[in-house]
């Protein structure tokens, strides 16, 4: 490992929270824009985050930081994974990690809207995580390779080859990031069925880890979207911008569905969309 | 002070628990979070869960049954809180006072911060109560630091 690179995983971890930050910030600006109000100013999440470092500590059991302090680990060393041109599907595997560690943390305490919150947790893993897999053997047909730096030496960008597969990741980001309509894990707000889902238990400086975690989970992800188009990197970047907004529109025009509707949607419509588009690679080389 | 005394001053989580309340004042604290007056802004969330929350909001007036509920949420908050009193029940216990089975205002049962007389109140006042509240809240952190220390 040179300097360099050790260089660009520093800074991918100091900037990748703080773009993260803003992007849920300009999302809750947006989001009140397109409710006919005024909103919160910009800044908003990082006055949350600091707010919450100086709240008492109160651990409902001593494990409990030990899984949060692991989702943010794991999914700091996902994005390292990202920004070092590394394996994709270990990239993969450590995300699945960084959601497991989230999950053993709300299974630890003995509320039961952290237990029901982190069961949800699970199906929205057995849904997304089959479509994750198989952009990977997507990539893999299409680059020959698993290594992201071989998707930035290939002559054409993934979408061309891979359409259907984008849109099957468009529709796990929406899982993935717990925004309406599949957002029964974490209600978005606190005072519906679920609390706050598999939060509930933690305060204080563990619930501001949740939430850097969050924005580093967002800037991961729209990472892996804008790989879709890597040639020129801007244009993926603009594509995953633009996917984010999609993401807050359908946010504010759904409801929650329940997460039989969820799974089965998934699979059906998101492997079955990934599955045609891997057959029909090897149909039509 | 740093970041992060100005940073609690600009998002005040709010929870909000009725004591037997006659839903007049419940509605117009649940007004206060509508597009109308927009208490986002200020930052004001309603969060439903006392581990996240801030700013307590009691109305209504407190009796032997609910009492125990009161004291159990305000125990799960974690410092430093701060507790508003809404409306002529939650104050002084209002036209129910003399009743058998109520203790009186919310100050009977746990520490009040700031009071918010009417009957019911008016939105803009209990937008003003929780401003008051987030005021107190920084003396309360300080305080929380010298039994730290």
């Amino acid at each position: 490992m040179s300097i360099n690179n050790i260089l660009t995983a520093v800074i991918a971890i100091i900037a990748a929270p703080i773009l993260g930050g803003l992007l849920f910030g300009i999302d809750r600006k947006i989001t009140a824009r397109m409710q006919n109000r005024f909103g919160p100013p910009v800044l908003q999440p990082f006055y949350d985050f600091f707010k919450l470092i100086g709240k008492q500590g109160i651990a409902v059991n001593q494990t409990q930081m030990v899984y949060v302090l692991g989702h943010l680990f794991f999914a700091i060393g996902a994005l390292v994974m990202l920004v070092l041109k590394q394996d994709l599907l270990m990239l993969m595997f450590i995300l699945a990690f960084s959601g497991v560690s989230l999950i053993m943390g709300a299974m630890s305490v003995r509320s039961p809207y952290s237990k029901i919150g982190a069961q949800r947790e699970i199906m929205q893993m057995m849904a997304y995580e089959p479509v994750l897999l198989l952009m990977v053997v997507g990539v893999y047909k299409v680059t020959g390779s698993f290594m992201i730096s071989d998707i930035f030496n290939h002559d054409k960008p993934l979408l061309y080859s891979l359409p259907l597969l984008f849109l099957a990741f468009i529709y796990v980001l929406t899982i993935k990031l717990r925004k309406s309509p599949f957002d029964f894990s974490t209600s978005h707000h606190g005072h519906q069925e679920l609390i706050k889902g598999v939060t509930t238990e933690f305060s204080g400086t563990q619930l501001a880890l949740l939430e850097l975690t969050d924005w580093i989970d967002l800037v991961l992800l729209l990472g892996l979207i804008s790989l879709f188009f890597a040639k020129p990197l801007w244009v993926g970047i603009l594509i995953a911008l633009v996917c984010y907004f999609f993401e807050i529109v359908i946010d504010n025009i759904s409801a929650r569905v329940t997460w039989q509707w969820m799974v089965k949607i998934t699979w059906v419509a998101g492997i079955g969309a990934a599955l045609v588009n891997i057959v029909w690679m090897y149909l039509i080389p | 002070m740093g970041i992060i005394s100005k940073s609690r001053k600009k998002s005040p989580w709010i929870m909000h628990y009725d004591c037997t309340s006659c839903n007049g004042c419940d509605i117009e604290t649940l007004a206060c979070l509508t597009p109308m007056y927009d208490a986002e802004r200020l930052g004001i969330i309603n969060v439903g869960n006392p581990k996240h929350a801030d700013i307590l909001l009691v109305t209504g007036s407190v009796n032997k049954r609910n009492e125990i509920v009161l004291k159990n949420i305000y125990n799960q908050m974690p410092d430093p809180k701060c507790v508003v009193a809404i409306g002529a029940c939650a104050c002084t216990g209002g036209i129910f006072k003399e009743c058998y089975n109520v203790l009186g205002g919310v100050e009977n049962v746990i520490p009040v911060d700031v009071f918010v007389p009417g009957c019911c109140a008016r939105p803009e006042a209990i937008i003003d109560g929780i401003v008051q509240a987030i005021g107190k809240l920084d003396e309360k952190a300080e305080a929380m630091k010298k039994v730290a220390k």
